[in-house]
């Protein structure tokens, strides 16, 4: 089994399944000649023409609107919003139209569109380019967050996506795009979007994290006995794997690189505060970005959660 | 060196019926007297339509309601030129289009009276449902047309919208696309002068709406709006050229709002009455009905049989919409997506 890179998982997603079904089309800015800034689309426009690999304008609001009349009169666009920072032209077109078509037209209309989005921080890169604003679409019915945190992951989510009936946002994070290698299967395979993994297992509490955070959280928890979860898909969530094992261990961490209020992790805290409060020992804990404007590179380490925050938080929470 | 002209641009106006009922012969485009009857048929029913909506708005048994009112031909005119399995994108002040495509008259009620279920188009229809958002629907319209191009379906895209969508950024990002990619698209706006209180010349400093298609490399026109025959050839023309893969069209129907914005809008506040008065002379049916006079096909037993027809569909619309067993709360949540989540299916058990 080869190993590819999480740029190379989700190459051979789009590649496998634009074969399978030629109403697969990629567009956005730069995916075709280019092969999208961080080389996601590589060969896509050689392979199927530029009639399914598009290079648009540069136009985010165009590119979500423009793919979601594909979707509705059924195409299966995968649309590409080169940053994160980048999406909020679009946000309208997602929140008021992706995620309600299906709702107001009572069902005759979907809307199976995938917008795969870069994303977080990491790479030392200009304003704009290390967003982590997840939470925003999480609190949009009719929308699927997903968020991988690993090549072979990537690429399961990434298919299970495209095949899936509704409109998915797709956030890849960039700082792994090429950090780490593993075995990916040359053939399709789906992860089921809605569930979460538990990367290990363990007795005395829960960490629960996402996207790049994962791996600084597995290398935080060396020496602890800790349930590290990958929550995978945000929109709808897991609950019952992490309350499962929540009520288990009794302690509970969340880590993410988006700011605190509001974050993701108030709505996993909350959750866990109204289902498994009694089978905790402590108060939840989170580690996350402060509230702040996302620095530019020279600050920021100080920005995302570190391995030592993460241990720090560890540490704090089996004082209970 | 001297400097160059690099481009300029002549804008076209087109007008083929007068108020007075003339039309230009050179220009008229071809309609059977049938044609023109079932125009004549669908601008009545479709101001039967708007009237009893107003009424019921007042009786309290419908919401808020966006009149048509003096805009008929502007719609049923260009949806005239449609065939039954085009992509239309319209906007909240479309129902002359809707009538026209045949939508049944009894879902546009139900919708009007709050109830999704009326949204549900018909499978043998691809109209899309009613944008409320100004002008973002625009973009959908560009994607559809991309779709159609790329199945070689020789479906043509239409969208509808007002001046005040002209001002939007989705109306630039909607109609550069179509430009760099040629589609096969119509883009129709109803300039019906008014964008709630604002007027049209505060939307943009442009003189014509129309000549801002130039800007994105195809062709834009302005058309009499109140003029049924003048929207229908334009809107045939633009769907011939489309159909043929010679790009969009940009067509602006010069109309106008002869009621509020919507029921819950007091257009006394920000416009003079006299202004709308000028504009009752311009009249879309009045001046097709004297225009048929003129050829023979309009008479006084006629209009009565045509008013007859159209009240009695109105009123079974009107009955059917009212019969329509409520909706149940569940519908809210199986068509947010299609399957459920776990917190969804809980909520709904809690309802």
């Amino acid at each position: 089994m080869p190993k590819l890179t999480m740029v190379q998982a989700l190459n051979s997603a789009l590649k496998g399944e634009m074969e399978r079904d030629k109403d697969i089309v990629v567009l956005g800015e730069d995916v075709g000649k280019d092969g999208g800034v961080f080389r996601v689309t590589e060969g896509l426009l050689e392979r199927f023409g530029s009639e399914r690999v598009i290079d648009t304008p540069l136009s985010e609001s165009g590119i979500v609107g423009a793919a979601i009349g594909m979707a509705v009169s059924g195409l299966r666009p995968v649309a590409e919003i080169q940053f994160m920072g980048f999406i909020y032209p679009a946000f309208d077109q997602i929140f008021t139209h992706a995620a309600r078509i299906r709702s107001r037209s009572r069902g005759r209309y979907t809307c199976p569109l995938v917008v795969r989005v870069p994303y977080g921080i990491g790479i030392k890169s200009p304003e704009l380019h290390s967003e982590s604003s997840e939470a925003f679409f999480c609190h949009m019915p009719g929308i699927k967050v997903v968020v991988p945190a690993s090549p072979y992951h990537a690429k399961g989510l990434l298919v299970a996506a495209i095949r899936d009936p509704d409109p998915v946002i797709f956030l890849e994070p960039t700082r792994l795009y090429r950090l780490i290698k593993e075995e990916v299967p040359d053939d399709m395979y789906t992860i089921p979007l809605g569930k979460a993994r538990i990367v290990q297992e363990g007795d005395e509490m829960t960490v629960i994290a996402w996207g790049s955070m994962l791996h600084k959280t597995v290398q935080a928890v060396e020496g602890f006995d800790a349930e590290v979860i990958d929550l995978m898909t945000l929109n709808p969530f897991d609950a019952a794997t992490v309350l499962t094992s929540v009520k288990k261990t009794g302690r509970v961490v969340i880590v993410h690189e988006a700011p605190k209020t509001c974050g993701f992790g108030a709505e996993l805290s909350a959750t866990i505060a109204e289902d498994a409060m009694l089978s905790l020992k402590g108060p939840i804990l989170r580690v996350t970005g402060p509230d702040v404007v996302v620095p530019l590179p020279k600050l920021e380490d100080y920005y995302a959660p570190s391995v030592e925050r993460i241990r720090k938080a560890l540490e704090e929470i089996m004082k209970y | 060196m001297p400097e160059k002209i690099l481009n300029s641009i002549n804008i076209t106006r087109l007008e083929i019926l007068d108020a007075t009922g003339t039309v230009d012969e050179a220009l008229m485009p071809r309609l059977s007297d049938a044609d023109i009857r079932k125009m004549f048929e669908l601008l009545t029913l479709s101001r039967f339509f708007d009237q009893r909506a107003l009424s019921l708005q007042r009786e309290g048994r419908m919401g808020t309601y966006a009149s048509i009112l003096g805009q008929e031909a502007a719609q049923v005119g260009s949806a005239f030129a449609l065939e039954r399995k085009d992509w239309v994108f319209p906007s909240f002040r479309e129902m002359g289009v809707h009538i026209a495509m045949n939508y049944p008259l009894h879902l546009l009620y139900q919708y009007w009276a709050g109830d999704e279920r009326g949204l549900r188009t018909p499978e043998d229809l691809n109209i899309f449902p009613i944008c409320i958002s100004v002008g973002t629907h625009i973009p959908h319209a560009t994607g559809a047309a991309m779709a159609a191009k790329y199945r070689r379906d020789n479906h043509a895209v239409v969208a509808y919208f007002g001046d005040g969508a002209t001002s939007k950024g989705d109306f630039h990002e909607g109609f550069n696309m179509a430009g760099v990619f040629k589609l096969p698209v119509v883009y129709i706006c109803q300039n019906n002068q008014w964008a709630i209180s604002v007027p049209r010349e505060q939307q943009t400093a442009a003189a014509t709406l129309a000549q801002k298609a130039y800007a994105y490399g195809f062709d834009g026109i302005q058309v009499d709006g109140n003029d049924i025959f003048a929207v229908y050839k334009a809107t045939k023309d633009a769907l011939v050229k489309a159909r043929a893969g010679e790009g969009p069209t940009f067509i602006e129907c010069f109309t106008y709002r002869m009621a509020h914005h919507t029921t819950a809008d007091d257009s006394t506040r920000y416009r003079q009455e006299k202004e709308v008065e000028l504009w009752k002379s311009k009249d879309p049916i009045l001046r097709l009905k004297l225009f048929m006079q003129k050829r023979g096909l309009w008479s006084a037993e006629y209009q009565a049989e045509v008013d007859k027809k159209s009240k009695a569909l109105i009123d079974e619309a009107v009955q059917r919409a009212e019969a329509a067993p409520p909706p149940k709360p569940e519908d809210m949540f199986t068509s947010t997506q299609e399957q459920l989540t776990m917190r969804q299916q809980k909520q709904l058990g809690e309802l």
